[in-house]
């Protein structure tokens, strides 16, 4: 989404030129072009929106007809444990998952960037991205066995004791977060690698003249103005990882108990195996409350670091 | 080339990190053609040993039911080919329609002058900040209400007609192109319909056709949806069917080998896609950040 933003700014130049009759675009050809996209927008945009904001003021259950409840749908899910707790789980996986896959993937975009402009090589990096969640999650849960496994063979062959991982509750969510950190790893690099190319050749070769060696450029070139894109793509990845769906949902189904029911899982499992709508579209207006949060985070961080280049 | 020890770590690192990156599917593809009663004889070599087609030929169904037992210690089946269609059936028919209408929209929006065309603009963009889920709820009770659960346009209906990603995607793409060639035409006196399609579709063919690979890609990916909607059956995506197939298998001895199996052939037209447009895809990394 807003990483468009690395390829160009918001463009505005839209044909204002006075002149010919031509140039005044006309409503109605307008509507012709627009039509389905706004019957589209509509229907399965604006229109869900504004339900889904009323039914989280009722007690909709799918079978009967509504009741308004006013705000007791939020009175209840700030009271829920398990919503709290699916929160912290949640929390747990951003971070951990946001951390070791920005930080991995700065290596490997440096990596591809000073040894090889192989188009080959990207493309396999890009390959775990590109294959569904659903496949992603049931090979790990093979190569994760805990009896016949790989990983756990492995473990054995270097002297540690075999692990639970998913089915551990101690690990299961930070086996999701690494399982998703090596699906993304190659994504985030590429981007990274784009936004390298920004940087202007020349500053590498002064550096290499004044002696610098490859650590003090990354850290004295590279990082600072790679920043910008670093902070852009660092917010891209918290949104998208605060939705963290598939990989539970085929894996663990939450558990064990609830240590990897994640605020999405739960309320997709209040919806649709308990339908409680109401309840779960007022889970989702506080998970849209904290999306906001984030994007207007995003829009500091990017104003903020906007100067490096310039 | 500077040759150097340092280099040398470098291309260590990258060539490990490729290793992590595609051993897990050649392990993928070493117990899809390992039979099952092999695949616990406490072997991890990287070859399959005595390896057989025969989870291949289970899944597709090549495979007789007393040779499926045999092999696979199950009962259970999927119908891969019916999944497979219905897949490439739910990508063309997303991709077709969401490029198609989102296109014609982004052109109103970078060249046509409409009243209220930014306030518009911005509504759309804003929604993209909506997480899926909260529009997930009423999409689905507005699809069962007019009877689209289990059918293939209940399936489609909320990707056909647009996303504001692909719009805002589009959009940007249009005005950067110079609107001068557009003009031309439109003193020759073509319509903007005719403009449209004979100028401006042609002039912005690359971004058109990433948009459309992107689009495959995540609509095969697609799993919340088809798992609400398409459950019988008939209408049911390979995703949903792989997820559904793991479940089937006894928890105690699942069918590994069968699922790897099944998992090989879901993975083949995406390494399709990667020959057919790696450069394209990795090219168009940068303009997308999207999931």
């Amino acid at each position: 989404m807003a990483a468009t933003l690395l390829a160009r700014p918001l463009g505005r130049r839209t044909a204002r030129r006075s002149g010919s009759s031509w140039q005044r675009g006309h409503g109605r050809i307008a509507l012709v072009f627009l039509a389905p996209a706004l019957i589209g927008f509509a229907a399965f945009y604006l229109v869900p929106t504004v339900r889904g904001l009323w039914f989280s003021f009722t007690d909709y259950n799918l079978l009967s007809d509504p009741k308004v409840v006013g705000l007791g749908n939020y009175g209840e899910v700030l009271s829920d444990r398990v919503f709290w707790n699916a929160l912290k789980v949640t929390g747990v996986y951003v971070v951990f998952n946001v951390a070791t896959q920005t930080v991995l993937a700065l290596g490997l975009a440096v990596l591809m960037e000073r040894l090889t402009r192989s188009v080959m090589i990207r493309a396999m990096v890009l390959l775990p991205w590109l294959v569904p969640n659903v496949t992603i999650a049931l090979l790990w849960m093979w190569l994760l066995d805990v009896n016949v496994g790989f990983v756990n063979h492995v473990m054995e062959q270097i002297g540690l004791s075999k692990q639970g991982f998913l089915f551990s509750p101690d690990q299961s969510i930070l086996t999701i977060a690494s399982i998703n950190t090596w699906r993304h790893v190659g994504y985030t690099a590429l981007l990274l690698f784009a936004g390298m190319q920004l940087i202007p050749k020349h500053l590498y070769e002064a550096g290499r003249i004044d002696g610098a060696g490859e650590g003090r450029m990354f850290r004295q070139i590279t990082l600072p103005l790679l920043r910008p894109v670093l902070a852009l793509v660092l917010v891209v990845s918290l949104i998208g990882s605060f939705q963290i769906f598939d990989t539970v949902a085929v894996t663990t189904e939450g558990g064990p108990v609830n240590a990897s029911r994640v605020i999405y899982y739960y309320i997709y499992e209040k919806a649709f195996t308990q339908f409680e709508f109401g309840y779960a579209s007022a889970m989702s207006v506080f998970l849209i409350v904290f999306l906001v949060a984030l994007t207007l985070l995003q829009m500091r961080l990017l104003r903020a670091s906007t100067s490096d280049l310039a | 080339m500077r040759k150097n020890p340092a280099r040398l770590l470098a291309w260590v690192g990258l060539l490990a990190a490729l290793a992590i990156t595609l051993f897990p599917f050649w392990w993928m593809l070493r117990t899809a053609l390992t039979g099952n009663a092999n695949l616990f004889n406490g072997s991890y070599s990287f070859l399959p040993d005595d390896p057989t087609p025969i989870n291949f030929e289970r899944v597709l169904g090549l495979a007789s039911p007393e040779e499926a037992r045999a092999a696979g210690g199950t009962a259970a089946s999927m119908d891969f080919w019916l999944y497979l269609r219905n897949s490439v059936l739910f990508a063309f028919a997303v991709v077709a329609g969401q490029v198609t209408f989102s296109a014609m929209a982004a052109y109103a929006f970078a060249r046509l002058r409409f009243r209220g065309r930014d306030v518009l603009f911005y509504l759309f963009l804003s929604t993209m900040m909506i997480p899926p889920i909260f529009t997930v709820l009423p999409n689905f009770v507005l699809i069962k209400s007019l009877g689209g659960v289990n059918t293939f346009w209940g399936l489609v209906a909320p990707y056909f007609f647009m996303t504001p990603f692909a719009v805002f995607f589009l959009r940007q793409f249009f005005l950067s192109v110079p609107g001068e060639i557009e003009e031309a035409a439109g003193l020759d006196g073509a319509s903007r319909w005719r403009i449209f399609w004979q100028v401006v579709v042609p002039m912005n063919r690359g971004p058109l056709l990433t948009l459309a690979v992107i689009t495959a890609v995540q609509t095969w990916n697609e799993f919340l949806w088809p798992l609400l909607i398409a459950k019988q059956e008939n209408v049911r995506v390979l995703t949903t069917a792989m997820a559904i197939f793991q479940q089937q298998t006894p928890n105690a001895t699942p069918d590994w080998a069968g699922l790897m199996a099944g998992a090989t052939l879901a993975v083949l037209p995406v390494l399709l896609l990667l020959i057919l447009f790696g450069r394209r895809l990795v090219d168009s990394i940068r303009f997308t950040g999207i999931k």
